[in-house]
Protein backbone atom coordinates (compact mmCIF):
# COMPACT_ATOMS: atom_id res chain seq x y z
CA UNK A 1 0.00 0.00 0.00
CA UNK A 2 2.95 2.37 0.72
CA UNK A 3 4.54 1.64 -2.50
CA UNK A 4 2.28 2.92 -4.97
CA UNK A 5 5.06 4.54 -6.97
CA UNK A 6 7.87 2.26 -7.63
CA UNK A 7 6.78 0.30 -10.98
CA UNK A 8 5.52 -3.09 -9.69
CA UNK A 9 7.99 -5.08 -11.40
CA UNK A 10 11.29 -3.61 -10.12
CA UNK A 11 9.91 -3.50 -7.05
CA UNK A 12 9.70 -7.50 -7.17
CA UNK A 13 12.93 -8.04 -8.97
CA UNK A 14 14.50 -6.36 -6.59
CA UNK A 15 12.99 -7.85 -3.51
CA UNK A 16 13.67 -10.67 -4.56
CA UNK A 17 17.49 -10.02 -5.58
CA UNK A 18 17.51 -8.22 -2.47
CA UNK A 19 18.29 -11.15 -0.55
CA UNK A 20 21.50 -12.48 -1.90
CA UNK A 21 22.78 -8.78 -3.03
CA UNK A 22 22.78 -7.21 0.55
CA UNK A 23 24.80 -10.03 1.77
CA UNK A 24 26.92 -10.35 -1.22
CA UNK A 25 27.69 -6.41 -0.95
CA UNK A 26 28.28 -6.96 2.69
CA UNK A 27 31.12 -9.35 2.02
CA UNK A 28 33.12 -6.89 -0.73
CA UNK A 29 32.80 -4.53 2.07
CA UNK A 30 34.35 -6.62 4.53
CA UNK A 31 37.07 -7.66 2.32
CA UNK A 32 37.94 -3.84 1.37
CA UNK A 33 38.30 -2.83 5.16
CA UNK A 34 39.81 -6.32 6.24
CA UNK A 35 42.11 -6.49 3.35
CA UNK A 36 45.09 -4.24 4.49
CA UNK A 37 44.79 -6.02 7.81
CA UNK A 38 44.81 -9.96 6.52
CA UNK A 39 47.89 -8.36 4.52
CA UNK A 40 49.45 -7.59 8.15
CA UNK A 41 48.69 -10.82 9.63
CA UNK A 42 49.85 -12.81 6.80
CA UNK A 43 53.48 -10.95 6.87
CA UNK A 44 53.73 -11.70 10.95
CA UNK A 45 52.73 -15.16 9.96
CA UNK A 46 56.38 -15.29 7.47
CA UNK A 47 60.13 -15.15 8.37
CA UNK A 48 60.72 -11.63 8.42
CA UNK A 49 63.21 -12.28 5.10
CA UNK A 50 60.17 -13.51 3.15
CA UNK A 51 58.56 -10.36 3.69
CA UNK A 52 60.66 -8.65 2.11
CA UNK A 53 60.52 -11.27 -1.13
CA UNK A 54 60.35 -9.94 -4.58
CA UNK A 55 57.92 -10.72 -6.05
CA UNK A 56 55.98 -10.66 -3.40
CA UNK A 57 53.64 -13.43 -2.26
CA UNK A 58 49.97 -12.90 -0.91
CA UNK A 59 50.36 -16.41 1.37
CA UNK A 60 53.54 -17.25 3.07
CA UNK A 61 55.60 -20.14 1.66
CA UNK A 62 56.94 -20.98 5.17
CA UNK A 63 54.30 -20.85 7.76
CA UNK A 64 55.77 -19.68 11.11
CA UNK A 65 54.78 -17.93 14.22
CA UNK A 66 57.96 -17.15 15.38
CA UNK A 67 57.29 -13.27 14.85
CA UNK A 68 54.66 -13.45 17.84
CA UNK A 69 57.28 -15.58 20.01
CA UNK A 70 59.41 -13.30 19.27
CA UNK A 71 57.96 -10.14 20.52
CA UNK A 72 56.13 -11.58 23.20
CA UNK A 73 59.18 -12.48 25.06
CA UNK A 74 61.08 -9.14 24.40
CA UNK A 75 61.56 -7.45 26.97
CA UNK A 76 61.66 -4.01 25.08
CA UNK A 77 58.03 -4.99 23.61
CA UNK A 78 56.86 -5.75 27.00
CA UNK A 79 58.36 -2.31 28.92
CA UNK A 80 55.80 -1.02 25.31
CA UNK A 81 52.86 -2.52 26.10
CA UNK A 82 53.16 -1.56 30.03
CA UNK A 83 53.90 1.95 29.36
CA UNK A 84 50.28 2.07 26.85
CA UNK A 85 48.46 -0.02 29.05
CA UNK A 86 49.26 2.58 32.48
CA UNK A 87 49.21 5.25 30.02
CA UNK A 88 46.04 4.95 28.80
CA UNK A 89 43.94 3.25 31.71
CA UNK A 90 45.18 6.33 33.77
CA UNK A 91 44.20 8.53 31.19
CA UNK A 92 40.86 7.15 30.79
CA UNK A 93 40.17 7.27 34.77
CA UNK A 94 41.10 10.71 34.75
CA UNK A 95 38.63 11.77 31.91
CA UNK A 96 36.03 10.24 33.52
CA UNK A 97 36.00 11.30 36.91
CA UNK A 98 36.65 14.64 35.48
CA UNK A 99 34.33 14.76 32.75
CA UNK A 100 31.13 13.06 34.19
CA UNK A 101 30.69 15.63 36.95
CA UNK A 102 31.24 19.13 34.69
CA UNK A 103 29.07 17.19 31.88
CA UNK A 104 26.06 16.51 34.25
CA UNK A 105 26.60 20.38 35.83
CA UNK A 106 26.77 21.97 32.50
CA UNK A 107 23.56 19.89 31.43
CA UNK A 108 21.86 20.71 34.17
CA UNK A 109 22.52 23.83 35.91
CA UNK A 110 22.78 27.86 34.72
CA UNK A 111 25.56 29.69 35.84
CA UNK A 112 27.79 32.69 34.89
CA UNK A 113 30.60 31.38 32.86
CA UNK A 114 29.11 28.44 31.75
CA UNK A 115 29.50 29.82 28.11
CA UNK A 116 32.78 30.89 28.34
CA UNK A 117 33.20 27.60 29.91
CA UNK A 118 31.38 25.52 26.64
CA UNK A 119 33.72 27.80 24.61
CA UNK A 120 36.56 26.70 25.76
CA UNK A 121 35.60 22.80 25.27
CA UNK A 122 34.83 23.99 22.15
CA UNK A 123 38.17 25.11 21.18
CA UNK A 124 39.94 23.05 22.70
CA UNK A 125 38.49 20.25 20.75
CA UNK A 126 39.96 22.11 17.58
CA UNK A 127 43.83 22.31 19.56
CA UNK A 128 44.90 19.25 18.23
CA UNK A 129 48.14 17.90 20.28
CA UNK A 130 49.78 17.94 17.15
CA UNK A 131 49.66 21.51 16.45
CA UNK A 132 50.86 22.67 19.99
CA UNK A 133 53.02 20.07 20.45
CA UNK A 134 56.08 22.81 20.30
CA UNK A 135 54.17 24.18 23.27
CA UNK A 136 53.65 21.06 25.26
CA UNK A 137 57.00 19.93 24.80
CA UNK A 138 58.28 23.40 26.14
CA UNK A 139 55.93 22.93 29.34
CA UNK A 140 57.24 19.61 30.09
CA UNK A 141 60.59 20.16 29.83
CA UNK A 142 60.65 22.99 31.98
CA UNK A 143 58.48 20.99 34.18
CA UNK A 144 61.26 18.09 33.98
CA UNK A 145 59.01 15.75 32.73
CA UNK A 146 59.95 14.52 29.67
CA UNK A 147 60.71 11.07 29.54
CA UNK A 148 57.61 10.27 32.18
CA UNK A 149 54.12 8.54 31.73
CA UNK A 150 52.89 11.48 33.86
CA UNK A 151 53.58 13.76 30.36
CA UNK A 152 51.54 11.83 28.62
CA UNK A 153 48.55 10.93 31.01
CA UNK A 154 48.08 14.67 31.32
CA UNK A 155 48.21 15.13 27.67
CA UNK A 156 46.00 12.65 26.84
CA UNK A 157 43.70 13.23 29.51
CA UNK A 158 43.35 16.98 28.53
CA UNK A 159 42.86 16.52 25.11
CA UNK A 160 39.98 14.40 25.29
CA UNK A 161 38.10 15.70 28.15
CA UNK A 162 36.23 18.05 24.81
CA UNK A 163 34.79 14.86 23.06
CA UNK A 164 33.94 13.24 26.55
CA UNK A 165 31.86 16.26 27.87
CA UNK A 166 30.63 16.47 24.87
CA UNK A 167 29.40 13.10 24.42
CA UNK A 168 28.20 12.86 28.26
CA UNK A 169 26.62 16.44 27.90
CA UNK A 170 23.82 15.26 25.45
CA UNK A 171 23.23 12.08 27.52
CA UNK A 172 22.54 14.14 31.07
CA UNK A 173 20.38 16.98 29.01
CA UNK A 174 18.07 13.76 27.38
CA UNK A 175 17.17 12.81 30.91
CA UNK A 176 13.77 14.29 31.89
CA UNK A 177 14.13 16.54 34.70
CA UNK A 178 11.68 15.48 37.10
CA UNK A 179 13.37 12.21 37.22
CA UNK A 180 15.61 14.49 39.31
CA UNK A 181 12.87 16.32 41.00
CA UNK A 182 11.41 12.52 42.35
CA UNK A 183 14.97 11.81 43.82
CA UNK A 184 15.28 15.59 44.94
CA UNK A 185 11.61 14.67 46.95
CA UNK A 186 13.34 11.74 48.21
CA UNK A 187 16.29 13.37 49.63
CA UNK A 188 18.64 12.75 47.25
CA UNK A 189 21.64 15.61 47.18
CA UNK A 190 23.06 16.45 43.68
CA UNK A 191 25.96 14.33 44.38
CA UNK A 192 23.49 11.44 45.08
CA UNK A 193 21.21 12.70 42.15
CA UNK A 194 24.11 12.62 40.12
CA UNK A 195 25.65 9.29 41.13
CA UNK A 196 22.27 7.06 41.90
CA UNK A 197 19.91 8.67 39.66
CA UNK A 198 21.55 9.80 36.26
CA UNK A 199 25.15 7.64 35.96
CA UNK A 200 22.52 4.35 35.60
CA UNK A 201 20.81 6.13 33.26
CA UNK A 202 23.75 7.75 31.02
CA UNK A 203 25.16 4.45 31.02
CA UNK A 204 25.36 3.98 27.37
CA UNK A 205 27.64 7.71 26.83
CA UNK A 206 29.74 6.68 29.56
CA UNK A 207 30.85 3.35 28.25
CA UNK A 208 31.29 5.30 24.77
CA UNK A 209 33.28 8.17 26.27
CA UNK A 210 35.31 5.74 28.12
CA UNK A 211 35.68 3.63 24.66
CA UNK A 212 36.58 6.69 22.76
CA UNK A 213 39.27 7.99 25.10
CA UNK A 214 40.95 4.73 25.42
CA UNK A 215 41.62 3.96 22.22
CA UNK A 216 42.79 7.96 21.83
CA UNK A 217 45.05 7.65 24.42
CA UNK A 218 45.97 3.82 23.07
CA UNK A 219 46.89 5.13 20.04
CA UNK A 220 48.50 8.81 20.57
CA UNK A 221 52.06 9.22 18.37
CA UNK A 222 53.04 12.35 18.12
CA UNK A 223 52.99 13.43 21.56
CA UNK A 224 55.00 10.52 22.84
CA UNK A 225 57.11 10.80 19.67
CA UNK A 226 58.35 13.90 20.86
CA UNK A 227 57.89 13.75 24.86
CA UNK A 228 59.70 10.46 25.19
CA UNK A 229 63.54 9.99 24.09
CA UNK A 230 63.93 6.70 26.87
CA UNK A 231 63.01 3.98 24.79
CA UNK A 232 62.38 1.82 27.76
CA UNK A 233 59.35 4.44 28.68
CA UNK A 234 57.97 4.83 24.90
CA UNK A 235 54.27 3.08 24.56
CA UNK A 236 53.52 0.44 21.93
CA UNK A 237 52.97 2.79 19.29
CA UNK A 238 56.33 4.76 19.15
CA UNK A 239 57.96 2.01 20.00
CA UNK A 240 57.40 -0.86 17.50
CA UNK A 241 58.52 1.78 14.93
CA UNK A 242 62.28 0.38 16.08
CA UNK A 243 61.40 -2.92 14.31
CA UNK A 244 61.72 -1.50 11.12
CA UNK A 245 64.42 1.28 10.67
CA UNK A 246 67.42 1.68 8.56
CA UNK A 247 69.23 -0.57 10.05
CA UNK A 248 66.87 -3.70 10.43
CA UNK A 249 63.96 -4.67 8.99
CA UNK A 250 62.01 -6.77 10.81
CA UNK A 251 58.73 -6.57 9.31
CA UNK A 252 56.91 -9.71 10.97
CA UNK A 253 57.64 -8.81 14.67
CA UNK A 254 56.85 -5.32 13.69
CA UNK A 255 53.21 -6.43 12.45
CA UNK A 256 53.08 -8.88 15.08
CA UNK A 257 53.40 -5.98 17.49
CA UNK A 258 51.11 -4.26 15.55
CA UNK A 259 48.48 -6.85 16.08
CA UNK A 260 48.64 -7.37 19.25
CA UNK A 261 48.30 -4.09 19.84
CA UNK A 262 44.99 -3.77 17.29
CA UNK A 263 42.97 -6.41 18.21
CA UNK A 264 41.97 -5.76 22.23
CA UNK A 265 41.30 -2.40 20.65
CA UNK A 266 38.65 -4.28 17.95
CA UNK A 267 37.25 -6.51 20.67
CA UNK A 268 36.52 -3.21 23.08
CA UNK A 269 35.34 -1.31 19.94
CA UNK A 270 33.01 -4.52 18.83
CA UNK A 271 31.59 -5.26 21.90
CA UNK A 272 30.18 -2.00 22.16
CA UNK A 273 29.15 -1.34 19.09
CA UNK A 274 25.42 -0.89 19.77
CA UNK A 275 26.54 1.94 22.12
CA UNK A 276 28.47 3.50 19.75
CA UNK A 277 26.21 4.08 17.46
CA UNK A 278 23.71 5.50 20.25
CA UNK A 279 26.52 7.08 22.22
CA UNK A 280 27.32 9.26 18.91
CA UNK A 281 23.80 9.81 17.91
CA UNK A 282 22.92 11.64 22.01
CA UNK A 283 26.55 13.82 21.65
CA UNK A 284 26.61 14.45 18.45
CA UNK A 285 22.99 14.41 16.67
CA UNK A 286 21.00 17.19 19.01
CA UNK B 1 17.03 20.03 57.64
CA UNK B 2 13.22 20.49 55.64
CA UNK B 3 14.44 24.02 54.97
CA UNK B 4 17.96 22.90 53.65
CA UNK B 5 16.28 20.63 51.44
CA UNK B 6 13.39 22.85 50.02
CA UNK B 7 16.17 25.43 49.72
CA UNK B 8 17.95 23.13 47.36
CA UNK B 9 15.13 21.99 44.94
CA UNK B 10 15.05 25.69 44.28
CA UNK B 11 17.91 26.03 43.29
CA UNK B 12 18.00 22.51 41.55
CA UNK B 13 15.66 24.18 39.45
CA UNK B 14 18.42 25.96 37.25
CA UNK B 15 20.91 28.28 38.09
CA UNK B 16 23.57 27.68 40.42
CA UNK B 17 26.57 30.41 41.36
CA UNK B 18 29.91 30.05 40.51
CA UNK B 19 31.39 29.13 43.75
CA UNK B 20 29.47 25.72 43.02
CA UNK B 21 30.08 25.55 39.41
CA UNK B 22 34.02 25.99 39.93
CA UNK B 23 33.59 22.51 42.69
CA UNK B 24 32.06 20.38 39.46
CA UNK B 25 34.18 22.29 36.74
CA UNK B 26 37.12 22.69 38.42
CA UNK B 27 39.04 19.43 37.67
CA UNK B 28 38.23 19.67 33.93
CA UNK B 29 39.06 23.34 34.22
CA UNK B 30 42.30 23.10 35.61
CA UNK B 31 43.30 20.31 32.67
CA UNK B 32 42.48 21.89 30.11
CA UNK B 33 43.80 25.49 31.30
CA UNK B 34 47.24 22.89 32.33
CA UNK B 35 47.68 20.89 29.87
CA UNK B 36 45.76 22.87 26.48
CA UNK B 37 45.81 26.69 27.33
CA UNK B 38 48.50 26.71 28.46
CA UNK B 39 51.00 24.66 25.77
CA UNK B 40 49.01 26.93 23.44
CA UNK B 41 50.51 30.14 25.23
CA UNK B 42 54.15 28.68 25.80
CA UNK B 43 53.72 27.98 22.20
CA UNK B 44 52.93 31.97 21.05
CA UNK B 45 55.93 32.69 23.76
CA UNK B 46 58.09 30.34 22.07
CA UNK B 47 57.36 31.57 18.37
CA UNK B 48 58.79 35.30 19.47
CA UNK B 49 61.99 33.63 21.06
CA UNK B 50 65.67 32.99 19.74
CA UNK B 51 66.34 29.22 20.24
CA UNK B 52 69.74 27.44 20.84
CA UNK B 53 70.04 24.59 18.37
CA UNK B 54 70.02 22.44 21.72
CA UNK B 55 66.41 24.36 22.93
CA UNK B 56 67.71 26.97 24.89
CA UNK B 57 66.08 30.67 24.57
CA UNK B 58 68.83 32.72 23.69
CA UNK B 59 66.77 36.14 23.81
CA UNK B 60 63.62 37.94 22.11
CA UNK B 61 63.33 37.18 18.32
CA UNK B 62 61.00 39.98 18.02
CA UNK B 63 58.02 38.69 14.52
CA UNK B 64 61.31 37.69 12.86
CA UNK B 65 60.44 33.83 13.45
CA UNK B 66 56.95 34.57 11.67
CA UNK B 67 58.79 36.79 8.67
CA UNK B 68 61.41 33.48 8.46
CA UNK B 69 58.41 31.14 8.30
CA UNK B 70 56.49 33.33 5.76
CA UNK B 71 58.75 34.03 3.47
CA UNK B 72 60.34 30.65 3.53
CA UNK B 73 60.18 29.25 -0.45
CA UNK B 74 59.03 25.74 1.16
CA UNK B 75 55.90 27.44 2.25
CA UNK B 76 53.72 27.84 -1.09
CA UNK B 77 54.56 24.09 -1.90
CA UNK B 78 53.65 23.18 1.76
CA UNK B 79 50.65 25.07 2.02
CA UNK B 80 49.48 23.57 -1.79
CA UNK B 81 50.02 20.15 -0.28
CA UNK B 82 47.81 20.89 2.93
CA UNK B 83 44.78 22.52 0.99
CA UNK B 84 45.00 19.38 -1.36
CA UNK B 85 45.40 16.80 1.64
CA UNK B 86 42.55 18.50 3.65
CA UNK B 87 40.20 18.96 0.87
CA UNK B 88 40.41 15.55 -0.87
CA UNK B 89 40.46 13.46 2.24
CA UNK B 90 37.39 15.28 3.89
CA UNK B 91 35.27 15.20 0.13
CA UNK B 92 36.16 11.82 -0.33
CA UNK B 93 35.32 10.43 3.34
CA UNK B 94 32.26 12.05 3.07
CA UNK B 95 30.44 11.11 0.13
CA UNK B 96 32.15 7.72 0.71
CA UNK B 97 31.07 7.38 4.32
CA UNK B 98 27.09 8.97 3.04
CA UNK B 99 26.75 5.74 0.79
CA UNK B 100 28.57 3.60 3.20
CA UNK B 101 26.50 4.27 6.36
CA UNK B 102 22.91 4.73 3.86
CA UNK B 103 24.13 0.72 3.40
CA UNK B 104 24.75 -0.31 7.04
CA UNK B 105 21.63 1.50 8.33
CA UNK B 106 19.36 -1.62 6.25
CA UNK B 107 19.02 -4.76 7.61
CA UNK B 108 20.21 -7.69 6.12
CA UNK B 109 22.31 -10.96 6.63
CA UNK B 110 25.22 -10.50 8.42
CA UNK B 111 25.20 -6.45 9.02
CA UNK B 112 26.89 -7.20 11.85
CA UNK B 113 29.61 -8.77 10.53
CA UNK B 114 30.09 -5.89 8.08
CA UNK B 115 29.86 -3.58 10.94
CA UNK B 116 32.64 -5.08 12.97
CA UNK B 117 35.02 -4.72 9.95
CA UNK B 118 34.25 -1.31 9.46
CA UNK B 119 35.91 -1.07 12.88
CA UNK B 120 39.18 -2.25 12.12
CA UNK B 121 40.58 0.45 10.37
CA UNK B 122 39.45 3.27 13.25
CA UNK B 123 40.45 0.95 15.92
CA UNK B 124 44.07 0.21 14.77
CA UNK B 125 46.08 3.06 15.48
CA UNK B 126 46.77 5.51 13.15
CA UNK B 127 50.81 4.81 12.65
CA UNK B 128 50.26 0.95 12.73
CA UNK B 129 47.68 1.37 9.55
CA UNK B 130 50.58 4.04 8.27
CA UNK B 131 53.26 1.56 8.65
CA UNK B 132 51.30 -1.00 6.66
CA UNK B 133 50.58 0.67 3.69
CA UNK B 134 54.20 1.70 3.46
CA UNK B 135 54.82 -1.93 2.90
CA UNK B 136 51.87 -2.48 0.74
CA UNK B 137 52.67 0.39 -1.35
CA UNK B 138 56.59 -0.50 -1.16
CA UNK B 139 57.82 -0.32 -5.18
CA UNK B 140 59.36 -4.21 -5.02
CA UNK B 141 57.84 -5.69 -2.45
CA UNK B 142 54.37 -3.98 -1.88
CA UNK B 143 51.62 -6.51 -2.31
CA UNK B 144 49.39 -3.43 -4.57
CA UNK B 145 51.42 -3.36 -7.27
CA UNK B 146 51.74 -7.39 -7.57
CA UNK B 147 47.49 -7.32 -7.52
CA UNK B 148 47.16 -4.58 -9.93
CA UNK B 149 49.78 -6.41 -12.42
CA UNK B 150 48.02 -9.26 -12.37
CA UNK B 151 44.93 -8.17 -13.01
CA UNK B 152 46.56 -5.99 -15.83
CA UNK B 153 45.68 -2.81 -14.50
CA UNK B 154 48.97 -1.10 -14.68
CA UNK B 155 51.46 -2.43 -17.19
CA UNK B 156 54.71 -1.97 -14.78
CA UNK B 157 55.06 -1.68 -11.11
CA UNK B 158 54.41 2.13 -10.00
CA UNK B 159 56.80 3.89 -6.81
CA UNK B 160 53.72 4.82 -5.17
CA UNK B 161 55.75 6.11 -2.73
CA UNK B 162 58.50 7.85 -4.17
CA UNK B 163 56.71 8.98 -7.53
CA UNK B 164 56.01 12.75 -6.87
CA UNK B 165 52.80 11.82 -9.32
CA UNK B 166 51.64 9.44 -6.88
CA UNK B 167 53.19 10.26 -3.56
CA UNK B 168 50.34 12.75 -2.51
CA UNK B 169 46.95 10.50 -4.12
CA UNK B 170 48.66 7.40 -2.09
CA UNK B 171 48.69 8.96 1.01
CA UNK B 172 45.11 10.91 0.55
CA UNK B 173 43.69 7.11 -0.42
CA UNK B 174 45.23 6.52 3.50
CA UNK B 175 43.65 9.56 4.94
CA UNK B 176 39.97 8.34 3.58
CA UNK B 177 40.35 4.65 4.18
CA UNK B 178 41.10 5.46 7.81
CA UNK B 179 38.60 8.33 7.95
CA UNK B 180 35.67 6.62 6.78
CA UNK B 181 34.90 4.56 9.75
CA UNK B 182 34.32 7.22 12.39
CA UNK B 183 32.09 9.35 9.62
CA UNK B 184 29.96 6.30 8.74
CA UNK B 185 29.33 5.63 12.18
CA UNK B 186 28.50 9.07 12.47
CA UNK B 187 25.72 9.24 9.92
CA UNK B 188 24.58 5.68 10.50
CA UNK B 189 23.67 7.43 13.98
CA UNK B 190 22.23 10.10 12.13
CA UNK B 191 20.02 8.12 9.85
CA UNK B 192 18.74 6.14 13.40
CA UNK B 193 17.54 9.30 14.11
CA UNK B 194 15.23 9.81 11.38
CA UNK B 195 11.59 8.69 12.05
CA UNK B 196 10.37 5.67 9.95
CA UNK B 197 7.05 7.20 9.55
CA UNK B 198 8.46 10.52 7.58
CA UNK B 199 9.80 8.28 5.44
CA UNK B 200 6.47 6.22 5.21
CA UNK B 201 4.56 9.70 4.48
CA UNK B 202 7.16 10.65 1.70
CA UNK B 203 6.70 6.96 0.10
CA UNK B 204 3.08 7.75 0.31
CA UNK B 205 3.08 10.90 -1.59
CA UNK B 206 4.81 9.17 -4.34
CA UNK B 207 8.61 10.14 -3.68
CA UNK B 208 11.11 7.85 -5.88
CA UNK B 209 13.90 6.69 -3.71
CA UNK B 210 16.46 9.06 -5.20
CA UNK B 211 13.97 12.48 -4.66
CA UNK B 212 13.27 10.77 -1.00
CA UNK B 213 16.82 11.00 -0.72
CA UNK B 214 17.05 14.38 -1.69
CA UNK B 215 14.93 15.81 -0.10
CA UNK B 216 14.10 14.04 3.13
CA UNK B 217 17.22 12.29 4.15
CA UNK B 218 19.87 14.62 3.24
CA UNK B 219 18.14 17.41 4.91
CA UNK B 220 17.41 15.88 8.11
CA UNK B 221 20.90 14.55 7.69
CA UNK B 222 22.36 18.10 7.53
CA UNK B 223 24.13 18.01 11.36
CA UNK B 224 25.41 14.67 11.15
CA UNK B 225 26.58 16.14 7.80
CA UNK B 226 27.97 19.47 9.64
CA UNK B 227 29.30 17.38 12.22
CA UNK B 228 31.29 14.99 10.31
CA UNK B 229 32.42 17.84 8.32
CA UNK B 230 33.99 19.48 10.91
CA UNK B 231 35.50 17.11 12.73
CA UNK B 232 37.25 15.62 9.75
CA UNK B 233 38.64 18.89 8.76
CA UNK B 234 39.88 19.14 12.07
CA UNK B 235 41.67 15.68 12.59
CA UNK B 236 43.01 15.85 8.94
CA UNK B 237 44.40 18.95 9.23
CA UNK B 238 45.83 17.85 12.36
CA UNK B 239 46.61 14.04 11.06
CA UNK B 240 50.62 13.11 11.18
CA UNK B 241 51.09 9.77 11.52
CA UNK B 242 49.89 9.43 7.98
CA UNK B 243 52.11 11.81 5.94
CA UNK B 244 55.62 11.69 8.65
CA UNK B 245 55.64 7.34 7.60
CA UNK B 246 54.11 7.28 4.13
CA UNK B 247 56.53 10.32 2.85
CA UNK B 248 59.19 9.31 5.45
CA UNK B 249 61.83 8.32 2.92
CA UNK B 250 61.21 11.19 0.39
CA UNK B 251 63.40 14.21 0.88
CA UNK B 252 62.76 17.45 1.81
CA UNK B 253 59.67 19.22 2.12
CA UNK B 254 58.21 18.08 -1.14
CA UNK B 255 54.52 16.28 0.25
CA UNK B 256 54.70 17.57 3.47
CA UNK B 257 51.72 19.62 5.01
CA UNK B 258 51.83 22.52 7.30
CA UNK B 259 51.44 19.98 10.34
CA UNK B 260 54.65 17.64 9.62
CA UNK B 261 56.74 20.58 7.92
CA UNK B 262 56.02 22.26 11.41
CA UNK B 263 57.41 19.34 13.28
CA UNK B 264 60.52 18.86 10.79
CA UNK B 265 61.33 22.77 11.66
CA UNK B 266 61.65 21.39 15.33
CA UNK B 267 62.68 18.20 15.76
CA UNK B 268 64.42 16.54 12.57
CA UNK B 269 65.46 19.53 10.76
CA UNK B 270 69.32 20.75 10.43
CA UNK B 271 68.61 23.62 12.33
CA UNK B 272 66.41 22.44 14.94
CA UNK B 273 64.32 25.67 15.23
CA UNK B 274 62.43 25.64 17.86
CA UNK B 275 61.44 29.63 17.55
CA UNK B 276 60.23 28.83 13.84
CA UNK B 277 58.43 25.80 14.15
CA UNK B 278 56.47 27.85 17.36
CA UNK B 279 55.50 30.21 14.78
CA UNK B 280 54.32 27.50 12.21
CA UNK B 281 52.12 26.08 14.90
CA UNK B 282 50.55 29.64 15.88
CA UNK B 283 50.57 29.80 12.19
CA UNK B 284 48.57 26.43 11.96
CA UNK B 285 46.66 27.02 14.77
CA UNK B 286 45.24 30.14 13.37
CA UNK B 287 44.49 28.81 10.17
CA UNK B 288 42.35 25.29 11.22
CA UNK B 289 39.90 28.38 13.86
CA UNK B 290 39.90 30.41 10.50
CA UNK B 291 38.87 27.07 7.81
CA UNK B 292 36.38 25.95 10.76
CA UNK B 293 35.13 29.48 11.20
CA UNK B 294 34.36 29.84 7.64
CA UNK B 295 32.80 26.12 6.90
CA UNK B 296 30.50 27.23 9.45
CA UNK B 297 30.02 30.77 7.89
CA UNK B 298 29.40 29.51 4.64
CA UNK B 299 26.80 26.39 5.46
CA UNK B 300 25.22 28.94 7.51
CA UNK B 301 25.28 27.19 11.00
CA UNK B 302 22.84 28.57 12.53
CA UNK B 303 19.71 27.75 10.25
CA UNK B 304 20.86 24.47 10.67
CA UNK B 305 21.20 24.05 14.09
CA UNK B 306 17.67 25.45 14.67
CA UNK B 307 16.25 23.01 12.20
Amino acid sequence: MTITAIPRRTLRGWKSHRRWVMPLAGLAVIVFFVAPYVVMLLDALRPSGEVLATPPTFFPKTWTADAFVQVVSDPAFQNWLKTSLIVALSATAIVIVVAIPAAYFTARFRFRGRVLFLGLVVVTQMFAPTSLVVGIYREFYDLGLINTYTALILTDAAFNIAFALWILQGFFAAIPKDIEGAAALDGCGRVGTMFRIMLPLTLPGVVTAVTFTFIAAWNEYVVALTLIQDDALKPLTVGISSYVTAYQQNWAQLFAASLIAIVPVVILFALIEKHLVGGLTAGAIK
Amino acid sequence: MVGGRLRRRSRDSGTASIAEALLWLGPALILIIGVVLYPAITLVATSFGRYSITGLRSGDAGVSNYVGFLTSPDLPRVVGNTGVWVVAVVVLTIATSLALAQFLSKSFFGRRFVRWAVIVPWAAALVISSQLFRLIYDYYHGILNQLLLALHVIRKPIDWLGDPHFTMISMVLVGVFVSIPFTAYLFVAGLNGIPADVYEAARIDGGRPWQIYRQITLPLLRPAILIGVVLNMIYVFNSFPIIWILNGSNPGFGNDTMITYMYKLAFRSAQHDVGLSAAAGVFNVIVILIAVAVYLRFVNWRESSDA
